[in-house]
């Protein structure tokens, strides 16, 4: 609980202070606080665009197998031929992989600049006014939607876990059925609701958060910004708890 | 006039920086509900040194709301259950007889306690000394309408001027971030015509220095809930454009914005 009093530098009274050499300016951006927030933010708007877009293509499951396996065949065409099949979505897979790795890699180094920024707690209980569930879970809920990231990837891309506890076999290709096959189980559907769950109160407080990160708040749309948020969290939510849902009530099946 | 009766206090005692420090109750059985905060803590104090024990120690000085020097964190909440006031501003009257009322620091890793209830803010000053000084001449008093200001300019640069340092908006984010008092010293300057000489290095000094001693702003808006000026998180936006604006923009261009 032992803390130092600070020992006060000269003052210089000016804004001239020995600066170590400056690195290239995205890095020095990205040393200091504000940057990784900017960093945290536009990762963060990428990694929504693709939520969007994947629950949007998604919805396809509900015109049947053939429009679904079709929609997943024109991912890998896209852009043929200005590049040869696959090369846009891998672009796109490795854009993603970058930005969460920044987002995590920010999240991160910010979580241990706050700890450090209070290293002794408050003793009383505090009584907290605006900030909410979403916004003081964030960790929680981002760490959530990361670990169900790779139960998601090992269930329907790479079909690791896709057969287990029900009779069929995965079937690279055969979107619409791997699909059909996760969500028959109870569990999994389960554990993909509460992870979209999870998914909504990050987007609750990151959508509405990431403004203030930008810098973007003209009086004109400044109060929009919370339905915004409420809209985007709003929409991927329903739109992907949708398709568990779906499968258990026999709307999506073979 | 009428009294509150039988409060409990639970304050925080601690004789210096080295030491672990405990919350210590305290009954108060009588005070006017129109005694302020810190006027029952004097009264408090009285009856401690009359009993031959120390004084509990608390930052104070104007007693009106515009020095920022008082500080504490009232039942969880910084400078207590009234909003836009500093804790010397408020009074007894949002208390009940009864009550039993957690009085704690401002705990922040930048702001060391140095007895009880008073902490050292001097990570604010070096904030502030970061930001330099506005290097346009003042001279004898200008003609104050030499530098034409728009009123809406004017308003917005005198809402974040209105900042008084008491470091509540510290205090009362989770995080430990300075976002909300360096945003309000970079803009009320940034904003005005006389400011945009070192508008760049200003914010980019000042949101480097806060990085030194604070945490980072995840924007729960505790900050404006706690500000006895209720200054709005909106300069924290505007302080961000600025500070990534610092990075990119050829300084030749200052007058282009
Ligand atoms: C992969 C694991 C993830 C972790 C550990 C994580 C963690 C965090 C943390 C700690 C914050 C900062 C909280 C704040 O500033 O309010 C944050 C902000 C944010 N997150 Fe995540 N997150 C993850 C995944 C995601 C995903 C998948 C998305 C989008 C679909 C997303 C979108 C956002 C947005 C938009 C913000 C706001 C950025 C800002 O305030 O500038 N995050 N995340
Ligand atoms: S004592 Fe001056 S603001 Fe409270």
């Amino acid at each position: 609980m032992a803390q130092a009093v600070q020992s006060r530098p000269p003052v210089t009274g000016s804004a001239v202070t020995p600066r170590k050499r400056r690195k290239f300016f995205l890095l020095d951006l990205y040393s200091t606080a504000v940057g990784k927030k900017y960093a945290m933010a536009i990762s963060g708007i990428m990694l929504i665009g693709f939520v969007l877009a994947h629950m949007i293509g998604n919805l396809k499951m509900f015109l049947g197998a053939e429009d679904f396996n079709h929609y997943g065949e024109f991912l890998r065409e896209l852009l043929v031929p200005i590049l040869p099949r696959t090369v846009a979505l891998w672009l796109m897979r490795f854009g993603l992989i970058a930005a969460v790795g920044v987002h995590i890699h920010a999240a991160y180094g910010l979580t241990i600049l706050n700890h450090q920024a209070r290293s002794v707690k408050y003793q009383g209980p505090r009584d907290y006014q605006v900030a909410n569930f979403a916004s003081r879970t964030m960790r929680w809920s981002g760490i959530i939607v990361f670990l169900f990231l790779f139960w998601h990837l090992a269930d329907l891309t790479w079909g690791w876990w896709n057969a287990v506890g029900n009779d069929g076999t995965f079937v690279r290709g055969d979107v619409y059925g791997n699909v059909v096959r996760s969500f028959e189980r109870v569990p999994v559907s389960v554990l993909y609701i509460v992870a979209n769950i999870a998914l909504g109160f990050h987007l609750f407080h990151g959508v509405w958060s990431l403004f203030q990160s930008m810098g973007w708040n003209n009086p004109r749309f400044k109060a929009w910004r919370r339905y915004i948020a409420v809209g985007i969290a709003t929409m991927i939510v329903v739109g992907n708890v949708s398709f568990p849902l779906a499968v258990l009530a026999g709307i999506v099946g073979e | 006039m009428s009294h509150l009766e039988n409060l409990v206090l639970k304050i925080w005692r601690q004789n210096g920086p080295g030491d672990a420090g405990r919350f210590q109750s305290y009954r108060i059985d009588r005070i006017s509900d129109e005694a302020s905060f810190l006027e029952m803590l004097d009264v408090l104090n009285e009856k401690l040194i009359g009993e031959g024990l120390e004084a509990i120690t608390f930052d104070h000085d104007c007693r009106e709301g515009i020095c920022g020097t008082c500080s504490l964190m009232i039942d969880g909440r910084a400078h207590g259950p009234q909003k836009g006031t500093a804790t010397c501003q408020l009074h007894m009257r949002m208390f009940k007889s009864g009550d039993t009322i957690v009085v704690e620091p401002w705990r922040a890793t930048a702001f060391p306690i140095i007895k009880d209830l008073m902490v050292d803010r001097s990570a604010f000053d070096r904030i502030i000394e970061s930001g330099g000084f506005i290097t346009a001449s003042t001279g004898g008093a200008p003609e104050a309408n030499l530098t034409p200001v728009p009123k809406p300019v004017a308003d917005a640069a005198m809402d974040a001027a209105e900042c008084i340092g008491c470091g509540a908006c510290v205090a009362a984010c989770p995080n430990g971030a300075a976002n909300l008092f360096a945003a309000a010293k970079v803009s009320h300057l940034n904003l005005l015509p006389q400011g945009q000489a070192e508008r760049w290095s200003r914010v980019q000094a000042m949101v480097e220095s806060m990085d030194d001693y604070f945490g980072s702003c995840t924007n729960h808006g505790e900050c404006e809930a706690a500000c006895p000026k209720e200054i709005s998180i909106d300069f924290i936006a505007l302080m961000h454009s600025d500070y990534l604006k610092a990075k990119i923009k050829d300084r030749k261009l200052i007058s282009q914005q």
